[in-house]
């Protein structure tokens, strides 16, 4: 890789960047037991399901949450069920293709834990759960840039949404389900495969947002410093 | 940049500025209205206080409005908010008309501004009538419902549910507060200023003053509850835990200061409640202080060693906010947006009776390291949370939004 060959490459696109905001939406649909919390499961939209994995991110919570996602952490501080609260703390919604398999995984552990468990079919919640989902709105930021290189200044100076974005809102965008970053580092076919290979072991499901910029810096930075030197 | 925006962007970061200005650039020159019920005194004046200038700053034509209204009218807006929070509390029709003229009077004040208006927001219950008054609106109406209104009492709630209805869209604070409306119900958490006199650091020679000044002991550990005198935030529990900690803790002290609005008139019987139940207990400190009192009550809550706020019913409970970016552990009601804001072992405590209270007024103040470190990480909880940026940020998405029909997936372009 290096920069003249980039520069060849006139028919790339730039890598525009976008902004987003999120915000929560009721859906009135609640849950006292883990029955009525299978049932809308069963139901509830993609959007959703998706808002409970990944809404924290973006909406008011505390960064040292026990649990990642909104349904482990109900199971165990409403429903006191720490197996199944284990269990479905465990999903990563990156790891699977889409909602629908999400999903499939998320109603085989309550079904089993329901089928295990006869106080688990009457057992009343302490608090209900609330299922939300949000809507996002997206908004062009008015830069880009043509080259990796540019990338690397640019990424330090982009928002928390922005990263959220390009990172985590891409893979329900992109059709293989992955961030734009290597979504455009694609286009330059197997020049930049390295750098693609380190970014797809950035693992954005325990880290804030913050975390996840710098670690999308660093990437790119050592890769440009390794590759000039 | 302009200098406010500048004063904020040194708290929350540039980007956060930024990113402000990036999402109301489809806003720009558009009409916004908030419209409440009180100027002075209590959460949503203090939020407007500051919101509407900083929407200013990012070019979009924001106002605020105050309706007015007679004893009898905030006698019956007062029974109105009790019973949204589930009081079950009988309101006279006579009331309940008169609602409704105060509402019809102050829409005839404020039709051409409302009816002219890109986006209004009504607050709370008490201006929720207006709508019926504007037939000939152009823009979105939304209802911006502070309290807690999952379990009403049923009577007063279809009478108030029938105004808001015909709202475009709804914000309560917590999901659980939430009732089922026929336009989407929008989550949005109130926030702090923290460039405002309640939240600003102070110098320590005013904090001394303060201290002085209500004789305050400098050497003996001090907890504090700030809020209204009103029954849901429980004073009287208050000093009951008090009492209880004092046994094993014989100097401390204790300060209840409450606030008076202009639209709560039950405050003067519940503060000789808590006057009686202090009895003459010289370290008691019950302090009526005006609504403008803002860094008195900020100096008060940075001289606390713990605060309390042990409501049994409360909307979102923005002192337990001040508190946490104060740096203070707070012990809180386990109750409405407190359990938000108070996660155990981490930045306070929840609570549900008097010896709860009290049991953990004894462990902070034998814990003094780990008060510190709660104290950390509460102000930065509340600086990347409910900051007033935040919730300003909230509002420019969901006017955005509703420009939109509502999709899931809003592309702007510009």
């Amino acid at each position: 890789m290096n920069a003249a060959n980039d520069q060849t490459q006139t028919d790339i696109p730039r890598f525009v960047f976008k902004d987003c905001a999120l915000i929560a939406i009721a859906t009135h649909k609640r849950a006292a037991t883990l029955k009525e919390f299978r049932d809308h499961i069963e139901t509830l939209s993609p959007d959703s399901l998706y808002y409970h994995f990944w809404g924290n991110l973006l909406l008011p919570h505390f960064e040292e949450a026990e649990y990642i996602n909104d349904f482990a952490s109900w199971v165990r501080h409403s429903l006191h069920d720490t197996k199944l609260a284990e269990q479905l703390a465990v999903l990563d919604p990156t790891f699977y293709n889409n909602p629908e398999d999400l999903r499939y995984r998320l109603l085989e552990y309550i079904d089993d834990r329901l089928e295990e468990s006869e106080y688990l079919q009457w057992s009343q919640a302490s608090q209900r759960f609330q299922f939300i989902r949000s809507q996002i709105v997206v908004f062009e930021s008015r830069t880009s840039v043509a080259t990796p290189q540019e990338m690397v200044e640019m990424i330090p100076l982009l928002s928390a949404n922005s990263i959220f974005y390009h990172f985590i809102d891409s893979r329900r965008r992109t059709e293989s389900n992955i961030d734009d970053f290597r979504q455009w580092l694609g286009f330059f076919g197997e020049t930049y495969r390295p750098l693609i290979d380190q970014l797809s072991k950035i693992d954005p499901y325990f880290i804030t947002l913050t975390q996840l910029r710098q670690q999308l810096a660093t990437t790119f930075q050592n890769y440009i410093t390794e590759a000039v030197s | 940049m302009t200098s406010m925006l500048e004063s904020y962007a040194a708290v929350t970061g540039e980007d956060v500025i930024r990113h402000l200005q990036q999402l109301s650039r489809s806003l720009q020159g558009k009409t916004v209205v908030h419209v409440n019920s009180t100027r002075l005194g209590g959460g949503v004046a203090e939020i407007l206080e500051k919101m509407v200038p900083l929407g200013r700053e990012l070019g979009i034509d924001m106002r605020w409005e105050v309706i007015t209204g007679d004893s009898e009218f905030y006698q019956c807006t007062k029974s109105l908010h009790n019973a949204i929070q589930g009081n079950q509390i009988g309101i006279p029709e006579a009331q309940l008309n008169h609602f409704r003229e105060v509402n019809e009077q102050n829409a005839n004040q404020l039709r051409p501004i409302l009816e002219e208006a890109d986006f209004v927001f009504i607050h709370d219950p008490q201006p929720a009538a207006l709508l019926q008054y504007c037939k000939g609106r152009k823009g979105k109406w939304i209802w911006r419902c502070h309290i807690d209104a999952s379990h009403p009492y049923r009577r007063p709630w279809r009478f108030i549910e029938q105004f808001v209805r015909g709202y475009d869209a709804s914000i309560f604070s917590l999901p659980q507060f939430v009732q089922p409306m026929p336009h989407p119900s929008y989550i949005i958490s109130p926030s702090i200023d923290p460039l405002s006199d309640k939240n600003i650091d102070l110098p320590q020679e005013e904090l001394d003053s303060v201290r002085g000044h209500f004789g305050i002991d400098p050497d003996a550990p001090m907890i504090v509850q700030v809020s209204r005198f009103d029954r849901f935030k429980d004073p009287v529990g208050v000093i009951e835990a008090y009492k209880m900690a004092k046994c094993y803790i014989p100097n401390l002290q204790m300060v209840l200061a409450g606030g008076s609005a202009t639209d709560d008139p039950e405050g003067e019987a519940v503060l000789n409640e808590v006057r009686c139940a202090a009895g003459d207990d010289p370290s008691i400190k019950i302090l009526l202080l005006p609504p403008d009192a803002h860094r008195t009550i900020n100096a008060l809550q940075r001289l606390a060693d713990i605060v309390l706020q042990k409501s049994t019913k409360e909307g979102f409970g923005l002192t337990v906010t001040e508190a946490l970016w104060k740096g203070k552990p707070v012990i809180g009601g386990d109750t409405g947006g407190i359990r938000l804001q108070v996660i155990n072992f981490h930045t306070g405590f929840l609570v549900n009776t008097p010896e709860g209270a009290s049991l953990r007024i004894r462990y902070l103040l034998n814990q003094r390291q780990k008060m510190e470190e709660m104290g950390v990480k509460g102000k930065a909880f509340v600086r990347e949370n409910f900051l007033l940026t935040r919730q300003l940020r909230e509002h420019l998405t969901l006017m955005v939004a509703l420009q939109h029909h509502a999709n899931d997936r809003i592309e702007v372009s510009g």
